[in-house]
């Protein structure tokens, strides 16, 4: 039964920390994220950065549920063809949640990898949390 | 012991080796996420369908739909073009075809389920909530105070789930989820007093009604009551036309004994159809209306959000809100590859190892490494309860197990790890526990190696997990 993991995942796991960024129910269910700056990631990244990420972050998601004329537009062809337009359209929602990848992606990159960081993208979570990973490097190239 | 020589690992070569191990299908399947799913829901076509695991009637939902609709297309159609028009089998089709492609939607598509919460944040909300360090009883249920729009509001704990529920989420006791649903079908339930117990499920469709589906389901109601309004009233003049040219309703019956089927299930139908859309109708459109009766009625008893950003002073838009507002989509990633977590241990004798091992435990050989996870793996298997079923002690005990894995902090980094090992390190934790007795297994191994590799770091608080035996390190087998 030692099929479970390779020795080093579980090495690797246990060198690294997780930081939980909860979602911010103050206006409501729309998704949105505290901006609160959590204490354990105070010794690895600036304040204004991580406040300027989950602000975009926020600002996305705003976009993404937004009622404005194309998303009813959207909505009402939907429901004319019985919402089977689905089958072959991507939704509003689902184009921003791949701008939102992207964007994680691209802060990941740029300024979280090289602090030893990494942001998860929270629709792996449910759009429960955003999760800063901090992990030990584990070599030198 | 056999002395093996320790190398630094380089993760890239382990992205590398771990991507060949995965995508070599000879050794192991790749496994999708639907196939681990913990709730109680089936799923068809590798994930793309999911069903509730309790149909419910569904089956005689079709069935019911189906006849009505042949035995009119068949019996009193003919008659029917004959003396009126050829559009009441065009619209009589076309709202069939409605009725069933939403019926499918409703029962397929996936409600607005909640992922349940991974071992590491089930861990950190454990953490923040209970700090009464180690308990292996059952804690009581929890709340956590909020404030929504400047009221109030109780998130409860949903211990299946291992989250605090956002608000408008309930927990189906028939599918073992928590399904977001809407504001609407959250005034229904504080209308009706009812408790958190009160679900979402139907069993006409066989599926939770939440969120994500409720369009189609209203869609779907308000179809099938203007299909069997429209199929009693063909069928009502047919017989009326048909008595007419035979000179008496006894004869037209005879000649058409469909009909009298056709009008007996619309008759009993209509009743319960129509009310029900009526109804949904009505919480749909009154959203704004009671909205200030909940302010004032719950401001003294539980709060709950009076505020609904998309309320309009207008029904009509209301209800386009609901039929035609952004779907969030599946939060479940019903087709997603699940990361190779079967994987034999990659630990050879030529196979890099991390760097902080070498620094302390030299006399560590991956010979007695495998028989130790055997071994941990069998005693875990005997005391292994952590399946969906089973009382939630047991998983406390692994999230004081991953909670000491979230506060060990590594000394400095020297490298940046890139996205790929980072989720490598997320691999054996990123499975939900309640799947094998074998993750168990991995994680009690996991434990031992904390202790193995004490001193860099600092654990932090951890009186559970370390064992009195610090000096212990693997437990040679051979």
């Amino acid at each position: 039964m030692a099929e479970t993991h390779s020795l080093q995942d579980l090495r690797q796991a246990a060198v690294a920390s997780k930081v939980f960024v909860q979602r911010d129910y103050t206006s409501g269910t729309i998704c949105k994220f505290q901006t609160k700056f959590p204490a354990e990631l105070e010794s690895r990244i600036d304040k204004q950065q991580f406040e300027e990420t989950i602000q975009t972050l926020n600002n996305l998601y705003a976009e993404a549920e937004k009622l404005g004329g194309r998303s009813y537009l959207e909505g009402c062809l939907a429901c004319l063809t019985a919402y089977t337009i689905f089958l072959c359209m991507e939704t509003h929602y689902e184009k921003v949640l791949k701008k939102i990848a992207k964007y994680i992606q691209e802060q990941n990159e740029k300024i979280y990898a090289p602090l030893g960081l990494l942001l998860t993208d929270p629709i792996e979570r449910g759009l429960r949390v955003v999760s800063f990973l901090h992990h030990a490097a584990l070599s030198v190239p | 012991m056999k002395n093996c020589e320790y190398q630094q690992i380089d993760l890239r070569a382990l992205r590398t080796s771990t991507t060949r191990t995965s995508t070599n299908k000879n050794s192991q399947r790749v496994r999708r996420k639907w196939e681990v799913f913990p709730g109680k829901n089936r799923f068809c076509c590798d994930g793309r369908i999911m069903l509730a695991r309790q149909c419910g009637v569904l089956p005689l939902t079709i069935v019911l739909i189906f006849i009505t609709s042949g035995l009119f297309f068949r019996f009193d159609c003919p008659f029917l073009v004959h003396q009126l028009t050829v559009f009441i089998p065009v619209i009589g089709g076309v709202l069939f075809l409605f009725v069933v492609i939403t019926l499918l939607q409703t029962s397929f598509t996936d409600p607005g389920i909640l992922p349940r919460a991974l071992p590491d944040e089930a861990a950190d909300i454990e953490k923040q909530i209970d700090n009464s360090g180690s308990s292996t009883y059952r804690p009581p249920p929890r709340t956590k105070e909020i404030l929504i729009n400047n009221q109030v509001v109780k998130l409860k704990y949903c211990s299946t789930c291992k989250m605090f529920r956002p608000p408008r989420t309930s927990h189906c006791s028939l599918c073992d989820n928590c399904v977001a649903i809407d504001w609407h079908q959250m005034t229904w339930k504080v209308a009706h007093k009812s408790n958190e117990r009160f679900d979402h499920h139907c069993p006409w469709v066989g599926n939770c009604v939440g969120k994500r589906n409720y369009r189609f389901f209203y869609a779907f109601i308000v179809s099938l009551s203007f299909l069997t309004s429209f199929i009693f009233g063909c069928v009502i003049t047919h017989l009326t036309l048909r008595s007419q040219s035979v000179n008496g309703i006894i004869q037209a019956i005879k000649e058409s004994p469909a009909s009298v089927v056709e009008v007996v299930i619309c008759f009993f139908s209509i009743w319960s159809i129509l009310g029900l859309s009526g109804f949904h109708t009505y919480l749909v459109a009154s959203n704004l209306t009671t909205n200030e009766d909940i302010k004032g009625s719950w401001s003294s008893k539980r709060g709950e959000e009076s505020g609904n950003p998309y309320t309009y002073n207008n029904i009509f838009t209301n209800c386009c809100v609901v039929l035609c507002g952004p779907m969030q989509p599946s939060l479940i990633d019903r087709r997603g590859f699940l990361p190779p977590d079967d994987t034999p241990p990659i630990v050879t004798s030529d196979t890099e190892l991390p760097h902080f091992m070498a620094k302390n435990d030299t006399n560590m050989c991956t010979q007695s490494t495998k028989e130790l996870l055997e071994s941990v793996a069998h005693s875990a298997m005997i005391q292994s309860t952590c399946t969906p079923g089973t009382p939630k002690t047991t998983p406390v005990t692994q999230e004081s197990l991953l909670s000491t894995v979230s506060i060990t902090v590594s000394p400095s980094s020297k490298s940046p790890p890139t996205g790929c090992s980072g989720r490598q390190a997320r691999r054996p934790i990123d499975v939900p526990c309640s799947q094998r007795g074998s993750k168990q297994a991995a994680l009690l191994t996991h434990k031992t190696m904390l202790r193995v590799s004490s001193p860099p770091y600092s654990l932090g608080h951890s009186p559970i997990i370390l064992s009195d035996a610090p000096n212990m390190g693997f437990i040679p087998l051979n």
